[in-house]
């Protein structure tokens, strides 16, 4: 019997790399007499349909990721490098020890949970304060900024442009004025606070810095971070105001202050999570995150900054999407390639510019319509992979989300269930607890030779901002965004509630926000304008301006001389508004707009 | 030639601008739909991001399309589609099929439909009920314009 199996082409099983695999004689007799008589009498089933990405060429069925990653039936050392265990540093090492695949702290989570930091802001910034404290009152741990699509365009909201958007996707924050009321209250000091801001993001850092001044908070002290990263803008997220090069400089800006007066504050969020959400593929989200990482290194050196001075405060930002073997290894692989990359490519010396930091998120897009409340267990197994893969801080998305901005309850809820995998899940107990999982560890080796495949295709193109240039990542990103739509219209890939198992429904209640918020916002912008100094306004941009249009130079130790921050600190002192201020760098840089990729 | 006019007419595919108004930039939507549009044998012209009510309409009467497919996430379908309805009128072209994709929430769909706006599109809606939806629906191009 097992014989005639062994001869049939079409039961023998495959594998990710049949050439180098080494199978034991143990797992070849396993093969030849457990295995194939089980094929024999119960072939294997796709989950999904039986058609395209889920059947071999030889009609066998197909397993893969969400990403289209082959997955195989049974992981075992054999698929692991020949030199595995006898090169431990080479894979996987000991927590808080190079490459820090296992982590970054030797105790994991035992000596500090993850920071639980819910991402939130809509209407007006009253509004949004009230939500923080409730957060803050609730156990959370954090606060996380989202600003309304005006504030993220760098247009005030009495402008032409912000008609119908302001306060819809975050919180309207035009001058100084609505910083001090979003924050009232709360402790700068001792909160750390993210800021999802990326071309205005030095102008709302400035207004955070001020408030945190006029708090009495020590600048030494603040801690939190200010995403901060355009070329994901570009790549995938799209809001961005200038082109990619005064971008950049204004990226590099930050850098360099930060470095100088704010050593507690992460400059900047390079982030996967947008770039995942636009459709990439789990493989494409490390690799073009991580390569952006690079391109900012590149810039920072370019202007004269020392590697270890700037490094120690890069961050990172990835999504946390419904594949939870595929996850976790990517957020292992992370921290090993950017250990690699720092000192093989940069020759970082201080351990803590090799640090993979991140803050994860739960994928948005993962999120359906349908059955809101099926969001909730996808929301915890995606959260389960970022606390597997080790991460510092994590959102968790309310299950309203594909319908509109979380209600309070729905908020609640997302926040419960990271303190449900805290303290009963029994996860944070021991580091790294998948380590050495053929199956996590095999993946993971994959995802890191994959990315470094990607890097030698960019580094080939001349670098981030040129392969942004010919659309390159947004061509990769839109065909894979388009391969997994066209599965799961095949229902190859199966959404529970939208292409399977679906239900007539009503829809549930959802945070409803009209457009009073525009309003209000623009009262306060016309008695802003009438009170204060006109005249010093102008006199603070006009100086901006001037910065703006030189090309600084680092010197060691001290800022320089054309570095925008103060210059933007001095307008919003002077009550500037978020628009006036991008206007006056719009005046310097011109806009960006992007070829159609389609 | 008569019968081989009418399957000229019947053969000629379907015009859609697919357009991404407002400020927002996420475009994987509105991207996936030109695709899956061109596919099915449609020509597609994709706007590119943050275009006004006014420039949609420029575009549309200009490349004399039959169908707009209007791509919205971020809470301004009702300031945004009005207008651009109301300029539709304005300039004769109320004819063109307008149908709108993205979040919306429910409470917004009587007075986004008493604006003329044909179909509403969600979250999790199959391709192919779109295209459907466009083929059933749009008028079919004028005479006058197959022979200018």
């Amino acid at each position: 019997m097992a014989e005639k199996v062994t001869g049939n082409i079409a039961e023998v099983p495959r594998f990710t790399d049949a050439g180098n695999r080494h199978p034991s004689a143990a797992e070849r007799s396993w093969i030849d007499k457990t295995l194939f008589p089980t094929l024999n009498r119960t072939p294997e089933r796709p989950i999904g349909a039986d058609s395209g990405i889920n059947r071999n060429e030889d009609g066998t069925a197909r397993f893969t990721t969400i990403s289209g990653v082959p997955v195989e039936r049974l992981y075992t050392p054999a698929d692991l490098p020949l030199d595995w265990d006898s090169h431990p540093e080479k894979y996987l090492g000991h927590p808080g020890q190079p490459p820090y695949t296992r982590g970054i702290h030797p105790t994991g989570y035992r000596g500090k949970l993850w920071t639980m930091r819910q991402f939130s802001g809509f209407a007006t910034p009253e509004e949004t304060n009230q939500r923080y404290k409730y957060l803050l009152d609730n156990g959370g741990s954090g606060l996380s900024v989202a600003f309304d699509l005006p504030t993220l365009m760098g247009y005030d909201s009495d402008h032409a442009n912000s008609e119908g958007e302001v306060g819809k996707c975050g919180v309207a924050i035009d001058s100084l004025e609505d910083m001090q009321i979003l924050f009232s209250g709360i402790d700068l000091e001792k909160t750390t606070v993210s800021m999802t801001i990326n071309s205005p993001a030095s102008v709302l850092w400035a207004m955070y810095l001020v408030v945190a001044e006029q708090q009495g908070a020590d600048w030494k002290k603040i801690s939190g971070t200010l995403q901060n990263d355009i070329l994901k803008e570009y790549i995938a997220q799209k809001e961005y105001i200038y082109p990619p090069a005064p971008s950049m400089r204004l990226v590099i800006d930050t850098f360099e202050f930060g470095a100088l007066f704010t050593p507690r504050f992460n400059p900047i969020s390079i982030s996967g999570y947008h770039i995942r959400e636009a459709g990439s593929t789990a493989l494409q989200e490390l690799a073009f995150t991580i390569y952006d990482g690079v391109e900012y290194v590149e810039w920072a050196l370019r202007r004269g900054l020392k590697i270890d001075d700037f490094a120690p405060r890069l961050s990172f930002f990835f999504n946390s999407h419904n594949d939870f073997f595929e996850e976790i290894a990517k957020f292992r692989a992370s921290r090993k390639i950017w250990y690699r990359l720092m000192t093989e490519r940069f020759h970082a010396k201080n351990a803590r510019s090799q640090l993979m930091r991140f803050h994860t998120q739960t994928a948005g897009v993962s999120l359906t319509a349908q059955q809101p409340r099926n969001n909730i267990a996808r929301v915890a197994i995606q959260a389960l992979a970022a606390v597997l893969g080790g991460t510092q801080s994590l959102h968790t998305d309310s299950y309203d989300e594909a319908l509109a901005l979380p209600t309070e309850e729905a908020a609640r809820i997302a926040l419960r269930t990271q303190q449900i995998l805290a303290y009963e899940s029994g996860v944070a107990q021991t580091v790294d607890p998948l380590g050495g999982s053929y199956f996590v560890e095999n993946l993971t080796l994959k995802m890191e030779e994959g990315a470094f495949q990607y890097f030698d295709r960019l580094d080939a193109m001349g670098g981030m901002v040129r392969a942004i240039e010919q659309g390159f990542p947004q061509k990769e990103l839109a065909e894979s965004s388009y391969q997994y739509q066209r599965a799961v219209e095949a229902r190859e890939k199966i959404i529970v509630g939208v292409n399977e198992f679906v239900v007539e429904e009503t829809s549930p209640k959802i945070l409803y926000i009209g457009e009073s918020v525009r309003e209000s916002q623009s009262a306060k912008l016309k008695k802003l304008r009438a009170r204060r100094s006109n005249e010093e306004v102008m006199r603070c941009l006009s100086a901006l301006r001037g910065a703006a249009a030189q090309e600084p130079q680092a010197t060691p130790g001290t800022l320089s001389d054309a570095n925008t921050m103060p210059f933007i600190l001095d307008c919003v002192r002077a009550y500037a508004t978020v628009g006036e201020i991008c206007e006056a760098l719009r005046d310097v840089y011109g806009t960006y707009e992007e070829s159609n990729w389609t | 030639m008569t019968q081989s006019d009418t399957s000229f007419q019947t053969d000629q595919p379907i015009r859609v601008l697919v357009a991404k108004p407002g400020l927002d930039g996420h475009d994987r939507g509105a991207k996936v739909i030109a695709r899956a549009l061109r596919d099915a044998g449609m020509e597609v012209i994709y706007t590119g991001l943050r275009q006004t009510p006014e420039m949609i309409v420029n575009a549309s009467i200009q490349e004399d399309v039959q169908c707009i497919g209007l791509s919205i996430l971020s809470g301004a379908h009702n300031a945004i589609v009005p207008r651009l309805m109301n300029l539709l009128k304005e300039r004769g072209a109320n004819d063109i099929l307008v149908v709108l994709g993205g979040t919306i929430p429910e409470q917004d769909i009587p007075f986004l439909k008493e604006q003329g706006v044909a179909a509403i599109f969600g979250p999790g809606t199959p391709l192919e009920t779109t295209v459907e939806f466009i083929r059933g629906h749009v008028k079919p191009r004028s005479l006058a314009s197959f022979t200018s």
